[in-house]
């Protein structure tokens, strides 16, 4: 049956960001876990630690985020682990982001001067105390406003979940353009529920760039 | 559950694979010169243009760059004919890409022109240069430069995302790979083989454009 695309369907996508936003937020919490793993250990004092992370990142960042849904989606349950959709679309954007989340930070980590680790160190502070209180707290004013950048990438790129068959919005929007024949204003109300996320996150980053005035 | 990785089948059906390698390749550098040109007109009517056009250009800059890919590519391959306007799925996919490049590039480029210090530009004019002049001789050569890198890393990040035209049924490289994981079932094995691929590609990409970045920039 062919129905209109009324008020109530704009609703029912408005609702279905919901599951964009639980996944955004799944997807950004495995990956500043990992993330924050990866960018430590591309600074460490341990050359292989410092290899395999690299290798790892160039992996990730060099393949579509898509293959890797794929992949752990259809590819793992053949191997005995049984995935659903929810879980699938988490791990491969949590493994996904930490890559980009783990080159942030590391950049944010070695934009601190040489010379603060030092100052650290003829004060007696162990390595640990030197990046939890001497590195850390300056480098998170670097990081802040491209993490807040990368949110917005993580939230455009949940739309890929719609491809395994996760309902968030854009797959609300692909069963709501069948049901009712309107493409067009479908995906151009997902399109504007999108950019009402997106758009004041991006504006807030280039706020934040301008307060923690990162070139000083 | 045992289960042994069996590659034979895939690479059985290297003929698909390989059709979907070029149709890969053929998408990303269309949308890599059409983004460019985009890229460049926009970013000249940001920091040249007239007031409304730099508002017009602002607009689309920050539309395409908030919402999905994927999105955008539905509307123009199942929204437009809703107008009239029935595309196949090449020439949808490839209008799309290049929209959302262009909006990138107009950024990069943007960035690499006022890149350029603005007493460099005002020591051409001095110098009695026209505005064409100062623009071939004294801004075009270091902005390009600066704006290189940032060009090259969203290219790559653009061929490893026209992966998404396969949900157009374009018959690119990740839709091989479904039409063998159909015909073979050996799911886990395709897609490590198509990411291999991708991976190839992005290598291949990024040595060309450190290669075109040496032999500009750095040899002479």
């Amino acid at each position: 049956m062919i129905r209109t695309f009324s008020f109530i369907d704009v609703m029912y996508l408005v609702a279905a960001a919901r599951w964009t936003l639980a996944l955004t937020v799944t997807a950004f919490a495995g990956s500043a876990v990992l993330g924050l793993a990866l960018a430590l250990a591309r600074i460490a004092p341990v050359a292989p630690l410092r290899w395999i992370t690299a290798a790892y990142i160039h992996v990730v960042q060099g393949t579509p985020l898509l293959v890797w849904l794929f992949l752990i989606f259809f590819g793992l349950p053949l191997t005995g682990i049984s995935v659903n959709p929810w879980i699938a679309a988490a791990v491969a954007f949590s493994i996904y982001g930490s890559a980009f989340l783990g080159e942030i930070w590391r950049g944010a980590l070695i934009s601190i001067a040489r010379t603060q680790w030092e100052a650290g160190a003829s004060l007696g502070l162990s390595l640990y105390e030197q990046l939890r209180h001497v590195i850390v707290p300056q480098s998170i004013r670097v990081a802040i406003p491209p993490t807040v950048g990368f949110l917005v990438q993580l939230i455009k790129n949940t739309s890929l979940a719609a491809t395994i068959g996760f309902v968030e919005l854009t797959r609300e929007g692909q069963l709501t353009a069948a049901g009712t024949y309107k493409p067009f204003a479908v995906y151009i109300t997902v399109a504007a529920i999108y950019f009402a996320m997106c758009f004041p996150l991006t504006q807030w980053s280039r706020s934040l760039e301008r307060k923690l005035d990162v070139a000083r | 559950m045992k289960y042994g990785l069996q590659f034979r089948d895939v690479f059985a059906a290297w003929e698909s694979i390989l059709d979907g390698v070029l149709v890969t390749l053929f998408l990303s550098v269309c949308t890599m010169v059409g983004g460019l040109v985009i890229g460049v007109a926009c970013a000249a009517a940001r920091v040249y243009g007239p007031g409304w056009l730099k508002r017009l250009v602002g607009t689309y800059v920050e539309v395409i760059r908030n919402t999905p890919l994927l999105v955008q590519l539905f509307l123009i391959f199942f929204g437009l004919p809703s107008f009239g306007l029935r595309l196949d799925g090449l020439t949808a996919a490839i209008i799309a890409l290049v929209i959302n490049l262009g909006a990138y590039t107009t950024e990069i480029v943007r960035a690499g022109l006022q890149a350029v210090p603005k007493a460099q530009v005002e020591a051409g004019h001095s110098l009695g240069l026209s505005g064409l002049q100062v623009f071939r001789h004294v801004v075009m050569f270091p902005a390009l430069k600066a704006m290189f890198p940032a060009l090259a890393s969203q290219f790559v990040l653009l061929m490893l995302a026209t992966s998404v035209v396969s949900q157009i049924s374009v018959q690119d490289l990740f839709h091989a790979a479904s039409i063998v994981q159909s015909r073979t079932f050996r799911d886990f094995e395709v897609y490590t083989v198509i990411g291999v691929l991708y991976l190839g590609l992005a290598f291949a990409f990024r040595g060309l454009f450190a290669g075109i970045y040496y032999w500009a920039f750095v040899r002479r």
